[in-house]
């Protein structure tokens, strides 16, 4: 079954963020059949992501949040835009992902902000990070301003994106594990 | 089995009273550690290796040097050697030096240090760490079993016909550990010489370190060392106790709770939950100490973090005292259900004796 990860980091409740996800979510939903939505709501763990920078492991809640997202086939990642940028604890939660393990992964990103004038925070601060992290980004990331739910045009933008991740979903292989790290030691000590 | 303690040496201030010991004072206070370590029974006392405050111990040889002229039966470590910015020839004389004045009393664990700057300080790159730690043993390996050696590789300058000196006490290299907390590629090394596996998990949960030592069982049984219950794992702890449960908590609260690891994150009672970390009665700290083997299989040495955080030295010593009192029941009760099959950590004496019957694959 294809797995779905929507990582939301919205703080407050009700919120636009978890909003914009769940809509981006549910379009996905609609264009593959049978997919499996994990929700992460980054709020929840926000104390063990805190902990897991501190400590540098997981607490075992956390770390099962962390598989459910680098072990899905795609990812959809909002934030609320803090200081034109992701805000810190979304970008906490990134950080405590091993760097390699979204590599290759479908990422649609979208964000929320109070006014359209930081819309290009997709563009300058998220589309970077997933590009370091390798992730395949889908060209159509999706900003929400306050006045967006009010007015015409989200709509559409939601269904594109959402579009653009089902088709990088179709006819991919699966997200499968990779033991990481295993050498045997004469590849190690190769040439010695 | 082996029980003893490790120290970082990290000069941290006592949280309670804010006072900072001086350098002279805390090289002094790890001896009297040490010292103690053999007095209340212990098998080993192994001190870390750092270049950076607010650590001290920089120089281990010479302080494991003066430890082994004031001990008779202890055994001297490292936790850990840093086999990727030392020079690999310096670390075989140093060792072997250490190992003729100590008479055999030495054995090392290696581990490849984690603070980014050491590395060009030392001239090396971070990058390369894992290919330093392979190369570097490699060379160590070699210099302390053949007399005379040729050798290049690509992290120092070749060798022709060097021959380092003293050579090993009896012949018989000190036996070495590789500690890593969390690649695959340092217990794949450690199996493929036979060597031990160290893995310090007290900042860890266990599930990661299952995994890792798992791995290190099964590719030392595959390498024909032994049997995967007969490799030979080395595991960290952290304890603080008081004969009242409450007392204990009470007294470590602060230290933990602006421990330079890990303070301002989990709370205490998150924090031993997840890991090896008991803060209680000697009775929890057994109870705690025996679940590793059900964890981790039967295993041959335990070492314990006893001295960190900014503790005061007669608050170390006292703690001391009682791992001293609870090691005799650790001892009965680790040997109960032991395979007879299951080794002692090698020793100098007893690679001797496997060399003078022939046997001594390492």
């Amino acid at each position: 079954m294809t797995a779905l990860a929507v990582v939301q980091a919205g703080l407050g409740t009700p919120s636009s963020t978890q909003l914009l996800a769940t809509r981006l979510a549910e379009a996905t939903e609609r264009l593959v059949p049978g997919l499996e939505v994990r929700t992460v709501h980054v709020r929840d763990v926000a104390r063990d992501v805190a902990d897991n920078l501190v400590t540098g492991f997981p607490s075992a809640r956390l770390r099962e949040v962390v598989e459910s997202v680098v072990g899905a086939d795609a990812v959809i990642a909002v934030t609320p835009t803090f200081n034109a940028s992701y805000s810190g604890l979304f970008k906490s939660f990134v950080d405590v992902l091993e760097p390699s393990s979204l590599a290759g992964k479908p990422v649609l990103i979208g964000a929320t902000g109070g006014t359209e004038r930081h819309s290009l925070v997709l563009d300058h601060a998220l589309r970077p990070l997933f590009a370091y992290l390798r992730a395949v980004v889908v060209p159509t990331g999706v900003y929400a301003a306050s006045s967006d739910w009010g007015a015409q045009g989200l709509p559409g933008r939601i269904d594109r994106a959402a579009g653009e991740l089902a088709d990088l979903l179709a006819g991919r292989a699966p997200a499968e594990r990779v033991d990481h790290g295993f050498v045997p030691f004469d590849q190690l000590l190769a040439g010695r | 089995m082996q029980f003893g303690v490790f120290t970082v040496g990290d000069v941290t201030p006592d949280p309670t009273t804010g006072r900072t010991p001086t350098e002279a004072e805390r090289i002094k206070a790890m001896v009297a550690i040490a010292l103690k370590a053999e007095e209340v029974g212990l098998d080993v006392f192994a001190t870390g290796e750092h270049h950076n405050p607010p650590f001290v111990p920089s120089s281990p040889t010479t302080m494991l040097g003066y430890v082994a002229a004031r001990t008779e039966r202890l055994i001297l470590s490292t936790a850990t050697t840093l086999i990727t910015t030392n020079d690999p020839v310096k670390i075989a004389e140093d060792y072997a030096m250490l190992q003729h004045l100590a008479d055999g009393r030495v054995d090392l664990i290696m581990g490849r240090g984690n603070t980014g700057p050491v590395y060009p300080w030392f001239g090396k790159d971070i990058r390369d760490g894992i290919d330093l730690a392979i190369e570097n043993y490699a060379l160590l390996h070699k210099l302390w079993r053949e007399d005379v050696v040729d050798w290049e590789g690509k992290h120092r300058t070749p060798l022709q016909s060097f021959t380092s000196t003293p050579r090993p006490l009896d012949d018989v290299p000190p036996f070495v550990w590789h500690g890593s907390i969390r690649s695959p590629q340092i217990a794949e090394q450690a199996a493929y010489y036979g060597d031990g596996f160290f893995a310090n998990h007290i900042f860890w949960p266990k599930e990661h370190f299952q995994r890792l030592i798992g791995f290190y069982r099964e590719r030392f049984e595959h390498y024909g060392h032994g049997a995967a219950h007969q490799a030979i794992v080395g595991l960290g702890g952290q304890v603080f106790m008081r004969r009242n449960s409450q007392d204990a908590v009470r007294e470590f609260r602060p230290y933990f709770d602006n421990a330079p690891v890990y303070g301002h994150g989990p709370s205490l009672e998150e924090f031993t939950e997840q890991t090896p970390l008991t803060v209680g009665s000697p009775q929890e700290v057994i109870d705690k100490t025996l679940t590793f083997r059900e964890h981790f299989g039967d295993y041959q040495r335990q070492l314990f973090l006893m001295d960190h955080a900014g503790l005061p030295l007669k608050t170390v010593l006292e703690q001391l005292d009682l791992l001293g009192e609870i090691v005799p029941t650790l001892r009965r009760e680790f040997a109960v259900g032991r395979p007879a099959d299951v080794p002692d950590a090698p020793t100098h004496s007893s690679m001797l004796k496997a060399a003078a019957e022939g046997v001594n694959s390492r």
